[in-house]
């Protein structure tokens, strides 16, 4: 069936009554990446078998990545429009749910995560969501990606039939700009005025492209939305690219996502048998083609030129702007470049209006920003809070603080490009002007929670490390100065630092800062320069005393054992060829700092986690060691210590 | 198939006409050529220079710009251990450590046996079940050196490009 302007909304409302009159047994599986990461695909399996031997009959609906990440594997049990949701979902657990619920009605209470409500406020019981608002990932973990007719039931592309029917495109840029909606992809250009100045540009063809090249290591925003939500993104497209004046469009997607790609390319196809895709969108004189456009494993594509560039078939190399892409784009013509979550913000602008989406959020950040909350805090995922919420509120409020009762250190945000906040920053807004002013940014929204036992020399090093590899090569201060800054920063967490070389790094940070040709020179002395702001103790403890306050880089602590976890098994002894440890069977081992040439083999062969490193002024080597020499004089002669490195008597 | 340097003129002839003089289209079909022979064989990569009329050093040059293109044959399995910003904090190192010893080989590199290619990744977008590794399509979160030493035997086992139930999604 082809969808027009006109038959739509019938169209529509079939499939919601459809929705709503869904009674009886659903059962609901997650199976975004996280979810099949944590073992969805084989507790769907169970649950099919568990199902298939009893003879019962349920449906069983896939969705995306509802945000708890933390819960995954979650399988909610829908009956008669009430919706419970059971996390840490395994195989073995089926038959009990079953059981139980299924057969029995019963809550299995041991794995409950509770009752979910809303797509608006999906567990009204959960503080992880008190404080969210969710607008893009409103669908995320509710439809079934796979299937666009659930989209429209919920509402999906209404807001591109109220564009093509009753605003010209005039009216739609202007809703976009009085949306005062930003950039999500990190720089936070403002989206309306970019759509006029690519509306505005001289030539008949254009483009529209959407970035999915979500690069930054520890950010999966992007990739939730395009697998939870997939039509949202499509439908933003559309919009944009009927109010610029483009018929064609690409998606690009990074190459580490073969779920987004594959949901992708089936809602495309679902969307052009419905004619919502191709010649004459909806029954309008508007044409409009979609085409995906895989990465190949480039970090620098995210960065917009380099990922024109990428399209054309070409290595992924930045070029300097201007010319914007606005005005000379793919085939040098005029093309709108967004990202994802971007274009999934523009469907609610169309059909709530500019002022309703901007009445959420600070003076300058409007609307909502989806967060990827991982590291050391207790609960990890996907949160989207209203902007101006304080970084505080959202890692200890949201994101429950630090796990396991640690201490905060720092919150790593905006990936390669941002910085490191200390606890001092923490009630800064989430905005972007705020946080760039910190010395962080927005970036795309991954947000990684460090405690105590982060090195942020040794965290400094990592982004490095990963820009240095990434960078081009095109201009000579990305390539060469993240090469030096890296030197500097591995000669430090080796204990190799010399004199003068914090302010060294300082300088080069500065230069790669300033004359770099694209986005990613430009940040990529961040995570350095914000260390160095707020952890200058640290480096000066790496640099000028040989010391890593936090026991993480390795030439530069002290390996011991706990006594209290060691079970005297005497693994690390047989693993250790500098022959540093001596123990008795059955009882704790000691390391010989003297001879540890801190290789770690130790740690890797312990299975009860008893090795451990530390600053070696904290490591109870003094008193936790007896003498080698002294307990091997008292102890009987069929039970004196071994010693790693030594034959086996 | 995969991973076999197959002199199979017929498929490659069959992927260079889909492209034919369309100079744009070059990293599709260098995707395309790599998912059907596993890596880019240099007589492949003069073959699609010469299709899409592009000099074959620029071929050259994008096929080794990216990451995700091999001009070596490689492992019937690939194994992508994360070490992204959640991974490189929750221990992805050690994941890693503990695979190449029981593969017997460095990131990068593919075992003698051509079972297994591994190589370390920024990041897979699975931070929230950090550390995480992928193994061919599948993505597998909250590993234990342990954890990643019984996969790779699964793994092993498994006859290549079957019964993983990877890629079950929307084909």
């Amino acid at each position: 069936m082809r969808l027009t302007l006109a038959n739509f909304k019938d169209f529509q409302n079939r499939l919601a009554q459809k929705a709503q009159a869904k009674d009886g047994l659903r059962l609901i599986v997650g199976l975004g990446t996280c979810g099949v990461a944590a073992g969805g695909r084989e507790v769907l399996a169970a649950l099919e078998a568990e199902l298939g031997r009893r003879g019962l009959r349920a449906d069983i609906a896939r969705v995306g990545c509802i945000g708890l990440c933390e819960a995954e594997v979650l399988v909610d049990v829908e009956r008669d429009g009430e919706r419970w949701s059971y996390g840490n979902m395994t195989p073995d657990r089926v038959p009990r749910l079953v059981e139980e619920e299924v057969v029995g009605g019963r809550r299995v209470e041991d794995w409950l995560v509770g009752l979910v409500g809303t797509p608006e406020r999906p567990y009204p019981g959960l503080q992880f969501y008190a404080k969210q608002r969710r607008v893009v990932l409103k669908n995320c973990g509710f439809i079934d990606p796979e299937n666009i007719e659930d989209y429209i039931a919920h509402g999906g592309y209404s807001a591109l039939v109220k564009a093509l029917s009753a605003m010209s495109r005039e009216e739609i840029i202007a809703e976009v700009k009085r949306s005062g909606l930003r950039g999500r992809g990190g720089a936070g250009f403002p989206t309306g005025l970019k759509w006029e100045f690519t509306a505005g540009a001289p030539g008949d063809k254009k483009y529209v492209v959407c970035n999915g090249d979500e690069g930054d290591p520890g950010a999966f925003m992007d990739r939730s939305v395009m697998e939870g939500d997939p039509h949202s993104v499509i439908e933003g497209m559309i919009i944009a690219a009927f109010a610029i004046g483009a018929d064609e469009g690409y998606l690009y997607v990074r190459a580490e996502y073969p779920l987004a790609v594959a949901r992708l390319r089936l809602a495309i196809s679902q969307a052009e048998d419905l004619g919502i895709l191709g010649d004459g969108v909806l029954g309008t004189g508007f044409n409009f083609h979609l085409k995906i456009k895989e990465g190949a494993g480039a970090f620098v594509c995210g960065e917009e030129t380099a990922l024109l560039a990428s399209i054309q078939g070409e290595r992924g190399m930045p070029r300097p702007r201007p010319p914007f892409p606005a005005i000379q784009g793919l085939w040098g013509k005029p093309t709108n470049i967004n990202n994802v979550e971007t274009y999934a913000n523009v469907p609610t602008i169309i059909l709530g209006g500019g002022d309703a989406f901007a009445a959420v959020g600070t003076e300058r950040s409007k609307g909502t920003k989806v967060f990827a909350l991982t590291g050391k805090i207790a609960r990890t995922g996907l949160p989207e809070v209203p902007m101006g919420l304080t970084l505080r509120e959202l890692i200890f409020e949201v994101g429950g603080g630090i796990k396991e009762g640690r201490g905060f250190k720092a919150v790593q945000i905006g990936g390669p490009s941002g910085g490191c906040l200390p606890e001092s920053l923490l009630d800064t807004p989430i905005e972007y002007d705020s946080l760039t002013q910190a010395g962080a940014m927005m970036g795309s929204g991954g947000l990684v929670v460090l405690d105590d036992r982060t090195c942020m020399v040794d965290l400094a090093r990592f982004f490095l490390n990963f820009v240095q590899s990434e960078s081009c090569g095109k201009c000579v201060p990305c390539r060469e100065g993240t090469r030096r800054m890296l030197e500097m920063l591995v000669r430090f967490t080796r204990g190799e630092g010399r004199p003068g070389d914090l302010e060294r790094l300082e300088e080069l940070a500065q230069v790669v800062k300033e004359s770099s040709l694209c986005g990613l020179g430009q940040t990529a002395p961040n995570p350095v320069l914000t260390t160095l702001r707020y952890f200058r103790e640290e480096y000066e403890a790496h640099v000028l005393h040989r010391r890593c306050p936090a026991g993480v880089c390795r030439a530069l602590c002290a390996f011991y054992i706990d006594p209290s976890r060691c079970k005297g098994c005497g693994k690390c002894l047989d693993a250790c060829a500098s022959g540093a440890i001596s123990g008795v069977r059955k009882e704790p081992h000691v390391i010989d700092p003297a001879r540890c040439i801190r290789c770690g083999a130790c740690e890797a062969a312990c299975a009860f986690g008893a090795v451990l490193t530390g600053s070696p002024d904290e490591a109870p080597a003094g008193e936790a060691s007896p003498n080698p020499a002294a307990s091997a004089a008292a102890a009987p002669g069929d039970r004196s210590p071994r010693r790693g490195g030594e034959s086996r008597g | 198939m995969r991973g076999e340097p197959v002199e199979d003129s017929g498929k490659l002839g069959a992927l260079l006409d889909r492209y034919r003089g369309q100079p744009g289209a070059l990293i599709p079909l260098l995707q395309d050529i790599q998912r059907e022979m596993g890596y880019l064989p240099r007589p492949a990569l003069e073959e699609a220079a010469r299709a899409l009329g592009l000099p074959a050093v620029k071929v050259y040059g994008v096929a080794t710009f990216y990451a995700q293109f091999h001009l070596k044959p490689r492992g019937r399995h690939v194994c992508r251990v994360c070490l992204g910003t959640a991974c490189h904090v929750r221990g992805g190192e050690r994941i890693l450590s503990r695979v190449s010893a029981d593969l017997g080989i460095a990131p990068g590199d593919t075992t003698p046996d051509r079972a297994f290619t591994l190589e370390r990744v920024a990041c897979l977008g699975a931070c929230g079940l950090s550390p995480a590794m992928m193994v061919d399509d599948q993505t597998f979160g909250r590993l234990t050196p342990d954890k990643a030493s019984r996969l790779l035997r699964r793994f092993a086992r498994e006859a290549p490009d079957g019964g993983g139930g990877g890629g079950r999604t929307a084909e």
